[in-house]
């Protein structure tokens, strides 16, 4: 075959459904190797899953010594770790709720308006995303510490919000390039107060982005330890207290803890995905209406 | 007037908190670090700027190692994503989000039990290494921990996703009637290849370069938990300066030379590229 010849067949597999042989072999090698690299992104998972189910003998967790539900039932025997996983759960869901709110205010400001000073705000969100978490984390110690604050729950809260606000205002604001203001318009003209404006027509619309924005919040609190070790002062952590652990070999309780976590975050994020679809269909016939 | 207003009221709070707690503190770390004294004398303001050549003379070797492994990790990342990015982007057909969760799934664990998942599966005599040492695959002195191949291999594990994600959104975004004109006028695969889908897709790239770089380079948890005496980045020492040693002035100085270094890599970007890519793949 000529290269003409080639490039035409290529060309014309491309537009057309049936595919030669050697394009379809090519597909195939690029989903092995996706499937390769989703295998071992998830290899330390199924570990860590495994060995919380190892019937080992205390802290010494390397060696795969048979199945026991043991560790799920002392779970809780470590006291500090549970006061960890506590904070942990705790800052997490006070966090969500304030960034949540405040970064909801900010994405939605800058997806409607066009103002003085969006532009700085603009630069203010990426420098947070793009900025080493080690400087933040640093900074805001040394903030603290000028100002004399003692470090704990309350400086990591404080902390955990600086960088979630961020994350939900830009969930927000991307959700807001499917907003249309012509619908708050008419619902003005119907005569709604701006809160009922507010509470009837726009949230409905910002809600996925609030949501996912929220998801993405408690999971990045949960889940931080750089921003976290720096602020926490003698305050433990989940994360916190599983790094001081690894050099002296981590209990199976932490894998069970981690199993659980994971377990809850994904079956939060499912469901959301499924609420998600099922609101798509109702909301459908109603925003072709409008 | 309440109309013109109202953006200012509702970017206020979070505004202000933002200001507060994110940009204040880069002046106070400034102020730190250019103040001289101990934890037990005391911290005063003498304008120390010598901290920061002191510190440069003592931790440049710490310095370029991280910066070489955040590059390492960078392109590693690049080569490893892309071709999985482009699979999912054009033939994942209906299950496109099904691969992206599953891509994100490590997310739902704890970053530091990920990384000491790696530990326990690279031990020298874990479930890896020791059965291919049993079967005599490999001489029995072989290790993987405590080699740069390990700090780099925690840190590509830990960041991949940061480069899936922002190059599958460049490559979702191409229109696909583009790659039919190219194909029409008898480009070759090849060619719509590098002509069409590589260009419209490298700013997803230059976006995971950012969200891959940055936290890589600055990273000190894949160092203290993957890596030995001699994988010790930048972090490790920051970490160990203001939290063990409470040299707050020095750690603050190698803090700032540390952000200052990739500041003006990230402006050097927002100024050429703009900042859409990168927040739009932040924002999933």
């Amino acid at each position: 075959m000529t290269a003409t010849t080639d490039r035409v067949a290529d060309a014309a597999a491309d537009v057309q459904g049936p595919r030669p042989a050697p394009r379809r072999r090519r597909g195939w090698f690029l989903q092995a190797y996706t499937w390769v690299i989703i295998a071992w992104l998830s290899l330390p998972i199924l570990v860590m899953i495994l060995f919380g189910f190892n019937d080992t003998n205390g802290r010494f967790n390397f060696v795969w010594q048979g199945w026991t539900l043991n560790w799920y039932r002392e779970l809780f025997s470590i006291n500090d770790l549970t006061t960890s996983l506590k904070n942990s759960i705790t800052i997490a869901v006070i966090v969500t709720i304030i960034s949540a709110v405040l970064g909801t205010m900010i994405g939605y400001a800058m997806g409607k308006y066009r103002f003085r000073g969006r532009g700085v705000l603009d630069l203010v969100l990426f420098a947070n995303v793009a900025a080493p978490e080690i400087a933040m984390g640093t900074g805001l110690l040394s903030l603290f510490l000028t100002m004399g604050i003692p470090r704990g729950y309350w400086t990591v809260v404080i902390a955990h919000i600086m960088f979630d606000i961020v994350y939900v205002a830009i969930t927000v604001r991307a959700r807001m390039a499917a907003y249309d203001p012509s619908l708050e318009e008419a619902a003005r003209d119907l005569g709604a107060s701006p809160f009922t404006t507010f509470r009837l027509v726009t949230l409905p619309v910002l809600m996925p982005g609030v949501v996912a924005g929220a998801l993405l919040a408690f999971a990045l609190s949960i889940d931080d330890f750089i921003i976290t070790q720096f602020n926490a002062g003698t305050m433990q952590t989940f994360p916190l207290w599983v790094y001081g652990s690894s050099r002296v070999g981590t209990p199976p309780q932490v894998n069970v803890m981690g199993t659980l976590v994971f377990a809850f975050g994904v079956l939060l994020v499912v469901a959301n995905a499924i609420w998600l679809r099922r609101s798509l269909k109702k909301s459908t016939p109603v925003e072709a209406a409008a | 007037m309440r109309r013109r207003l109202a953006p200012y009221w509702l970017v206020l709070p979070g505004g202000l908190w933002l200001v507060v707690f994110f940009v204040v503190p880069m002046l106070a770390m400034l102020n730190v670090s250019l103040q001289t004294g101990s934890l037990e004398t005391g911290f005063r303001q003498t304008l120390a700027w010598h901290n920061y050549t002191d510190m440069i003379s003592s931790y440049h070797v710490q310095l370029v190692r991280s910066l070489v492994y955040g590059l390492a990790t960078t392109v590693i990342t690049i080569l490893l994503a892309y071709p999985m990015a482009y699979w999912i982007a054009f033939k994942g057909g209906r299950h496109k989000s099904t691969y992206l969760f599953l891509i994100l799934l490590p997310f739902f664990v704890t970053f530091v039990i990920r990384t000491i998942s790696w530990q326990f599966l690279l031990a020298d005599n874990g479930i890896v290494l020791g059965n291919l040492k049993d079967i005599g695959l490999l001489p029995t002195g072989f290790h993987v921990l405590a080699t740069p191949y390990a700090v780099v291999g925690g840190l590509v594990y830990n960041f991949l996703p940061f480069m899936v994600l922002p190059i599958y959104v460049a490559l979702e975004r191409i229109d696909g009637s583009l790659l039919e004109a190219a194909a029409d006028l008898f480009a070759s695969r090849r060619e719509v290849f590098t002509k069409v889908v590589l260009p419209l897709s490298l700013p997803g790239v230059f976006a995971g370069v950012i969200l891959t770089f940055v936290p890589a380079a600055a990273d000190y948890v894949n160092a203290q938990i993957l890596g030995g005496t001699g994988q010790v980045m930048i972090g490790n020492i920051i970490e160990t300066l203001y939290l063990t040693n409470s040299q707050y002035p020095q750690a603050s100085a190698l803090s700032s030379i540390l952000l200052g270094a990739l500041l003006l890599g990230i402006f050097l970007y927002a100024r050429v590229l703009g900042t859409r890519d990168v927040l739009d793949a932040s924002a999933g």
